[in-house]
């Protein structure tokens, strides 16, 4: 689908930045255009962590998303910034396994997913990240899951290729 | 006729812009012949400092640049790492090298650049006409330290050849100087071994040259040289502070 | 064509340069450009090529001073502060004419300031942060493909002239990935042999000197008109600007430059949907300043010109001069790392035509 404009926000350390890498390649791998911008400085050690990411089959304006489209949040400081982001019936995705609150905004379509859980059903709390990306991709069109899963192959580790694909595929049903 | 004296192909025919009785010249004319002797006219290029020696780049035949004040060992470190095979020298004086130049002479020896820096210390600035430096002795006056340099307030000189001896990538490191024609002559073996070692890529090389400054110090160049005698050496000892290949047989 | 990457604007400069021919970098790690030390850190020694970390920005400077002297292809990289140290050695290699590649991703200032994408060191690149009458050409990208493709004429441009090059971007464009392409490009100018290098005689008869010290001051003053002689040629030859939606009357015309300019862009299309029309001067150069981009478009503006910066009013300047009293000229600007959004932009914009409607 074309245009998008996607925030995902949480703990430095819970692949924050590499879902964003992913779908940004995965875009790219459609042809259309792409930007993936981070937050940096200090606050990547430690504390909090997001990036912007724009798919879009027109050119890309600010790099910087202030009116996501969709935004994925992995802890409650996160869902604190960013749920007012989210542009009116947009789209918020909720790790609820590490999110102790309910979101306050009725003018959006939320996802609470306990991404930990499926995570550590597939093998590894480490992938909760890609059980979220399975659900925003599945949920948004942003892209397919088949180039999803070729930026997978192409930029991530092999030996975690089958696994985070499973997770992938679990987040996806789950948004079902 | 033999002839058993001539300028070093390595220096230029001009005159210089150096006070009289100032030992500059002497320590040009070391480099020079050094430079003549080694036969690396050709591939040697040469740093010149801000400070009375800034002119150095129109006296010296061998390529030259002219540096920013104190930068002279960074040029130094772009031109030897751009070029590897050159033989690249910096010639600094104490304001240049042990006040602004701290930073980057410290590090150019702590990486081991191979390359070869003449260090004119006469313990003041002259250039600018009389200033206190780094290495201006405690109790000196200068123009800057009128009631002689207190080291309560001004602190104390640099011993600048132990310190950079301390480092590791510094592979020889010598105080001389030029009062005496034995000290000269020990002055110039020194310096063709700094350039040798050099040339064998071994690292860092210094040459501290401990020099005088009769017009600054307000002396006579026989008091100059007295001066330096009886004050400065004792203040900067003279010798080896650093030499890796001691111990070697050659 | 090659094939396009996902980068990094801050690595695409690194493999810019190494695209381009350059064989030393002399880096010092700083907030937010520090990627592209440590991409050369990795790349440089696979090619072949020299990696160096400074012990400053200082004397990383004059590690460039020293290389480019020696007749190589260099570059160095910092941020707004590393700037401000390293402006002595640039007033040293403009005055000595020697070419390089100066890569300034900006932070907000001034002193310490913030780590967030800022443009406020605008005055410092076009007006000289050091000292003396010189100029350099300043490139300002906002695509991290147009800062690939101006890295490389950086170096082209660097050696035609003599003169060092600045490509300016801010934290913005250097932290960004976006889809590059790395073109294969053959320089159409004419690049002049170095016969001026110093890196050893080498057979040559006369020696050569770098140098920018002249101490008579007719010769200084001879060697300063020489300088504003090819600084005259440059602004002839190297001006570079886009105009974007000027086909037929604007109400307004927007200049921005970088990564702000595209968030302009943003703004003008929300604004042709409420029936406004606004055009966007994009200068590619800071320095030269496009200057005749408002000449070409003077007679299609109604209401003005505004220059929108992430500064406090520093382009502006500019405009003013090259609007030269035509047409009023209004102004925009966020600081410290403050990005303006495109509503917050196109806000700004009503306020203005409609105050003059």
């Amino acid at each position: 689908m074309p245009h998008q404009e996607i925030i995902f926000a949480g703990f430095g350390g819970q692949g924050i930045l590499s879902m964003g890498k992913f779908l940004a390649h995965a875009g790219l791998e459609e042809n259309l255009n792409v930007s993936w911008f981070p937050s940096y400085g200090p606050e990547m050690r430690g504390g909090t962590s997001n990036c912007s990411v724009i798919v879009s089959d027109e050119p890309i304006g600010a790099p910087l998303v202030t009116d996501a489209t969709a935004v994925v949040v992995m802890n409650r400081p996160s869902l604190d910034k960013f749920e007012r982001y989210v542009v009116k019936g947009g789209l918020l995705i909720i790790d609820s396994d590490l999110v102790n609150r309910e979101p306050e905004r009725t003018d959006i379509e939320v996802i609470k997913i306990p991404a930990q859980r499926i995570a550590e059903e597939v093998g590894s709390k480490k992938i909760a990240n890609m059980v979220l990306l399975g659900a925003l991709v599945e949920k948004t069109k942003i892209v397919s899951m088949e180039s999803l899963l070729k930026a997978l192959k192409e930029h991530g580790k092999e030996q975690f290729y089958e696994l985070n694909k499973k997770a992938l595929e679990r987040g996806a049903e789950f948004a079902k | 006729m033999a002839i058993v004296f001539e300028r070093p192909k390595a220096l230029l025919d001009v005159p210089t812009h150096y006070c009289p009785g100032c030992t500059h010249g002497v320590i040009h004319r070391l480099v020079a012949e050094v430079i003549d002797e080694l036969g690396i006219l050709d591939k040697t290029v040469g740093v010149a400092p801000v400070g009375c020696s800034v002119l150095a780049y129109d006296y010296f035949a061998c390529d030259m640049y002219e540096a920013a004040h104190g930068r002279a060992p960074a040029v130094a470190t772009g031109i030897k790492r751009a070029v590897p095979d050159s033989i690249v020298f910096t010639y600094q004086g104490d304001g240049d090298l042990a006040a602004i130049g701290t930073a980057e002479i410290v590090h150019a020896a702590a990486r081991g650049e191979k390359i070869t820096t003449i260090f004119v210390n006469n313990a003041i600035y002259g250039m600018t006409g009389g200033q206190m430096a780094p290495t201006t002795l405690p109790g000196q006056v200068t123009e800057t330290s009128p009631y002689g340099r207190d080291v309560n307030v001004a602190g104390h000189p640099i011993r600048v050849s132990e310190m950079i001896a301390t480092l590791d990538g510094a592979v020889y490191v010598e105080r001389v100087s030029v009062d005496s024609v034995p000290n000269i002559i020990k002055a110039k073996k020194a310096i063709k071994k700094a350039f040798e070692l050099q040339m064998q890529g071994k690292g860092f090389t210094m040459i501290e040259v401990l020099s005088i400054c009769p017009t600054n110090w307000g002396l006579s160049p026989n008091e100059a040289i007295k001066w330096l005698r009886d004050n400065m050496i004792p203040y900067y000892p003279l010798g080896v502070k650093k030499d890796i290949t001691a111990g070697e047989v050659k | 064509m090659a094939k396009k990457v996902l980068m990094k604007g801050n690595e695409a400069i690194g493999e810019a340069a190494i695209h381009a021919g350059c064989q030393c970098f002399f880096g010092y790690p700083i907030t937010p450009q520090t990627e592209v030390a440590a991409y050369m850190s990795r790349r440089m020694p696979q090619v072949g090529r020299v990696f160096l970390q400074a012990e400053s920005e200082v004397a990383a400077i004059n590690m460039v001073y020293g290389a480019s002297g020696a007749g190589v292809r260099v570059m160095t990289s910092s941020s707004s502060p590393g700037i401000s140290l390293k402006s002595e050695g640039i007033s040293y290699i403009a005055g000595a004419e020697l070419p390089c590649v100066i890569i300034n991703i900006v932070r907000g200032g001034p002193g310490l300031g913030g780590i967030q994408p800022a443009q406020s060191d605008y005055f410092q690149a076009t007006k000289g942060g050091g000292h003396g009458d010189y100029r350099m050409v300043v490139y300002a990208p906002s695509s991290v493909q147009e800062l690939v493709d101006l890295v490389q004429e950086a170096f082209d441009v660097a050696d035609q002239y003599r003169n060092p090059v600045m490509v300016m971007g801010d934290g913005m464009l250097g932290q960004m990935m976006e889809p590059v392409e790395f073109k294969e490009r053959q320089t159409t100018r004419n690049l002049p042999e170095k016969t001026w290098a110093a890196n050893g005689l080498r057979g040559r008869q006369n020696h050569n000197v770098i140098n920018s010290l002249f101490l008579k001051p007719e010769e200084l003053e001879a060697h300063n008109r020489k300088l504003q002689a090819k600084y005259a040629e440059i602004e002839k030859n190297e001006v570079k600007y886009e105009l974007y939606n000027f086909d037929g009357e604007v109400d307004l015309a927007i200049v921005s430059y970088g990564t702000l300019a595209r968030i302009c862009k943003n703004a003008i299309k929300m604004l042709e949907k409420e029936g406004i029309k606004v055009g966007l001067i994009r200068p590619i150069t800071l320095w030269p300043y496009p200057k005749k981009a408002f000449d070409e478009v003077m007679d299609k503006v109604k209401v003005g010109f505004i220059s929108i910066e992430m500064s406090e009013g520093q382009m502006v300047e500019d405009v003013k001069l090259s609007v030269n009293g035509r047409k009023p000229v209004f102004f925009y600007g966020r600081s410290g790392g403050m990005v303006p959004t495109p509503a917050e932009i196109a806000k700004k914009i009503k306020e203005i035509v409609g105050g003059a409607k």
